[in-house]
C-alpha cells in the first residue's frame, strides 16, 4: 500500500514544476551566495587620515596601516574638519589623525599620540575596525622600539600577548555559518513542504477522498514524509559539496556522524511541521504558523549570535530548540572533529525533542479524527 | 442496508443535526432533499465515518459507523459534494490510484463503470484539473464506483452541473440502481427528487418527512392555486394580504397560493379582491402540487 501512496507522492512531486527544481537549487544557491552576504569580517575599511607630522615615522605607519588588506585610504586631509566631513559624508570610516612633531617628540620624549575617531553607527564595522587599527599601531610601536631604541627594547622585557585560535584558525566567519546553513535548509524543505503537502490536500478536500478509503493514517502520514526525508538527505549532501566546491571545507569529523544527525534532525523537524499541519486548516495559517516557530528557532538556536549570549530564561526555552542540538553538532563535526561520544548530550537532547514532538503530532491527530 | 437512529451532530453552537432517524433498503436510491446548510453533508460525512456523531447510532449493512468502521470504508463509496480527486494527476493515474488503493484493478470493475467512463476515456491522458465540471464528476463518480461499493453517498452531484450531464448521471444512477447499488443521494433541486424512490426533506438539521416523492405530494392537505396578473411584483403583496390566504410564493410565472379553508367560492372572492385592486388580466387555476410545493409548504407550517 505504502508503495503506491509513494509512487503518487512522487508523481506529484516531480510534476510540480517548481519544487524539485527549488529542492536542488536552494543548497547551491544558499550556500554561494549567503555566507557572502552573512559576513561578519571586516574589510575595505575606509580610512581618512590627517596627517600634520609628514614624517618619515608617519608614512610608515601609514603603509602599514594599508598592507594589513583591511584598510584603504579614502583621502587624505589638512585638517580635522574636512577628515569629518567626509565620515559624515560616509566616504570614510575611520579617521586616524597624526599630530605635528609627531616623529620627534617620539624620538625624543619616547612618547607619540594619535587620534582615532570611528563612525560607529555601523557598530560592527566601527568597533572592529578601530580595534585593528589600535593592534596594527601597537604592533608598528613594537617594530619601532625594536628597531629605533633596542637598547630599551631588551631592557624593558615586555608581556607580549600572541592569540591562538583554536578550531577556526583564520576566525573565518563563514567556517561558523555554513554548517548552520545546512540545517536552515533542511528546516526549509523538511519541515515545510510536508506541512504545506498535508495542509494543501485538507484544503483541496483530497485528504477527505483518502480517508474513506481503507488506508490507515500512519501509512498515509509516512507516505507524506519520506520523499521530504529523501529530500532531505539530498540537501545535505548537495550542502555539504557546495561547501567543498565553493570554500573548499571539509568536515573535520566524520561524514556519517553528520548524516546520522541529519536523519534524527529531519525526523525532529517534520514531527514539528506535522503538529502544525494537525492544527492549521488551510495554507495560509500553515506558513503563518511554521514561519513564527522557525524565526523564534533560528534566533534561539544561535546560530546568528552565541547561545550563552542569551539571558538564561532564554537560554532555557532555546533548549527547546532542535536547531540548536543540530547547528552546534555540525559546527562541531565540522570544525572541531567532533566524535560520537563527543556530542552523546546533544544526539540524546535532540532525539528526546523528536520524539516529543512526534508522539504529539500522532495524539493530536487522533483527536481531530 | 442503512439504519440511522437518533444521530445528533453539534458545530461549537450551531445544531447541524438533531436526532435523525430513517432507513434505506438495498438498492433504494434516497435523496437527501434540503436547502443548503440543511446539514445534508454532515449526515454523509457521519456515515462514511469521517467524523463522529454527537449522539446516537448508525449502521450499514449490520456494520456499525464507529466500531466497524474498517469494514465500511471498504464498501462505501463517496463523492463529496467538491471535486476532491488529485488534480496534477491524469484521469486514467487517478482512477487507478483509487483503485489499488482499494486492492482491485480498473480492468476488474471495468463493466460497472463503463458506461460513464468511457466518456472520459477519451481525456484519460488528461489531468484532472483540466477537465470540465461535468467531466469532474463522471471521473469522480467512476472512482467512487471503482471498488463495487455497497452503498454510494453523492453529497450534491449535480450542483454546478449543465442539464444535459444531469440527466446523464441520474440515468447512471438507475443502472447503478438495477445492480444492487444501494445509493443516498442529496440534492437542493427539488425536480431530481422525483428520479429518487424515497425522499426525506431535510431542514436546519431535521427530516421534515420521509415518504415517495409522489406520497408526499398526496399529503399535502390543501388546494393549490396558480395566480397570475398583469403586475406580478405588487400582486405577491397584496395575495400575502388576503384575508384567506395561508402561504403564498413565487413559481416562475405564476404565484402559488393555498388557502386557510377548502371552499368553493374563495376563488372568486379572490377574482374579486384582485379587480378591485386594479389588477387586469386576473387568472386563477388549480394546479397539482409539485416536489417543491411541498417542501415549501413544510417549511412554512413548521415556522
Amino acid at each position: 500500500m505504502l508503495r503506491y501512496l509513494l509512487e503518487k507522492e512522487f508523481k506529484q512531486f516531480l510534476r510540480n514544476s517548481f519544487l524539485p527544481k527549488m529542492v536542488i537549487a536552494l543548497p547551491f544557491v544558499a550556500l554561494a551566495v549567503f555566507p557572502l552576504i552573512a559576513n561578519m569580517d571586516v574589510k575595505n575599511i575606509s580610512l581618512a587620515v590627517v596627517d600634520n607630522d609628514l614624517s618619515q615615522i608617519s608614512r610608515q605607519m601609514q603603509e602599514k596601516i594599508v598592507s594589513s588588506g583591511n584598510f584603504h585610504i579614502s583621502g587624505y586631509f589638512d585638517n580635522t574638519e574636512a577628515a569629518m566631513k567626509s565620515i559624515e559624508q560616509g566616504s570614510s570610516d575611520i579617521l586616524l589623525e597624526i599630530p605635528q612633531k609627531f616623529q620627534q617628540s617620539l624620538l625624543r620624549e619616547n612618547l607619540g599620540n594619535v587620534m582615532i575617531s570611528a563612525n560607529t553607527v555601523n557598530v560592527m564595522k566601527g568597533g572592529l575596525g578601530s580595534a585593528y587599527l589600535t593592534n596594527i599601531i601597537a604592533d608598528f610601536n613594537g617594530d619601532l622600539i625594536t628597531k629605533q631604541l633596542p637598547e630599551t627594547a631588551n631592557a624593558k622585557p615586555a608581556i607580549e600577548v600572541r592569540p591562538l585560535f583554536r578550531f577556526n584558525p583564520n576566525l573565518n566567519y563563514r567556517a561558523f555559518m555554513i554548517p548552520a546553513l545546512v540545517a536552515m535548509m533542511l528546516i526549509l524543505i523538511c519541515g515545510f513542504l510536508p506541512t504545506l503537502n498535508i495542509v494543501s490536500e485538507k484544503e483541496k478536500g483530497t485528504i477527505e477522498q483518502m480517508n474513506v478509503t481503507t488506508v490507515n493514517k500512519h501509512t498515509l502520514i509516512i507516505s507524506k514524509l519520506i520523499p521530504y526525508w529523501v529530500a532531505g538527505f539530498v540537501v545535505t549532501t548537495l550542502g555539504m559539496l557546495s561547501a567543498f566546491l565553493f570554500y573548499g571545507m571539509l568536515p573535520r569529523g566524520s561524514i556519517l556522524l553528520i548524516y546520522l544527525f541529519a536523519m534524527v534532525f529531519i525526523l525532529c523537524i517534520s514531527g514539528f511541521g506535522l503538529i502544525v499541519s494537525n492544527h492549521a486548516n488551510n495554507i495560509q495559517q500553515a506558513i503563518f504558523i511554521m514561519f513564527f516557530f522557525v524565526v523564534t528557532m533560528i534566533y534561539l538556536s544561535g546560530l546568528f549570535t552565541p547561545f550563552r549570549n542569551m539571558p538564561e530564561w532564554m537560554q532555557l526555552i532555546g533548549n527547546a530548540s532542535p536547531l540548536k542540538y543540530f547547528i552546534q553538532s555540525l559546527r562541531m563535526i565540522y570544525l572541531k572533529g567532533a566524535t560520537f561520544m563527543d556530542m552523546q548530550r546533544l544526539f540524546y537532547s535532540l532525539c528526546a525533542l523528536t520524539l516529543f514532538f512526534n508522539s504529539w503530532a500522532i495524539l493530536s491527530y487522533r483527536k481531530k479524527s | 442496508m442503512i439504519v440511522v437512529h437518533n444521530i445528533s451532530k453539534q458545530y461549537r453552537k450551531v445544531q447541524a443535526l438533531s436526532e435523525i432517524s430513517f432507513s434505506v433498503g438495498k438498492g433504494e436510491i434516497f435523496g437527501l432533499i434540503g436547502p443548503d446548510g440543511a446539514g445534508k453533508t454532515t449526515l454523509f460525512r457521519i456515515l462514511t465515518t469521517l467524523i463522529l456523531a454527537d449522539s446516537g447510532t448508525a449502521t450499514l449493512n449490520g456494520w456499525d459507523i464507529v466500531q466497524d468502521y474498517c469494514r465500511i470504508r471498504e464498501n462505501v463509496g463517496y463523492m463529496p459534494g467538491r471535486f476532491s480527486l488529485y488534480q496534477t494527476m491524469t484521469v486514467e493515474e487517478n482512477l487507478d490510484f483509487f483503485a489499488t488503493l482499494f486492492r482491485t484493478t480498473i480492468a476488474e470493475n471495468y463493466d460497472l463503470i463503463k458506461d460513464i467512463y468511457s466518456q472520459i476515456e477519451p481525456f484519460k491522458d488528461r489531468m484532472a484539473g483540466k477537465l470540465s465540471g461535468g467531466m469532474k464528476q463522471k471521473l469522480a463518480l467512476s472512482c467512487a464506483l471503482i471498488h463495487r461499493p455497497l452503498v454510494l453517498f453523492l453529497d450534491e452531484p449535480t450542483t454546478g452541473i449543465d442539464p444535459v450531464s444531469r440527466k446523464e448521471l441520474w440515468a447512471m444512477l438507475q443502472k447503478l440502481k438495477s445492480e444492487g447499488i444501494t445509493i443516498v443521494v442529496s440534492t437542493p433541486y427539488m425536480d431530481e427528487a422525483m428520479m429518487c424512490d424515497r425522499i426525506a426533506m431535510i431542514q436546519k438539521g431535521s427530516i421534515m418527512t420521509i415518504d415517495t416523492p409522489q406520497g408526499i405530494i398526496d399529503k399535502i392537505p390543501q388546494k393549490i392555486f396558480a395566480v397570475k396578473a398583469d403586475n406580478m411584483s405588487c400582486l405577491l403583496a397584496d395575495l400575502r394580504k388576503f384575508e384567506s390566504t395561508e402561504t403564498c410564493h413565487t413559481f416562475g410565472e405564476f404565484h402559488h397560493i393555498t388557502f386557510r379553508y377548502d371552499n368553493e367560492k374563495l376563488c372568486d372572492e379572490l377574482k374579486f379582491y384582485l379587480q378591485k385592486l386594479g389588477y387586469n388580466g386576473v387568472k386563477i387555476k388549480e394546479i397539482e402540487p409539485t416536489i417543491e410545493d411541498c417542501f415549501i409548504n413544510l417549511t412554512d407550517s413548521r415556522i
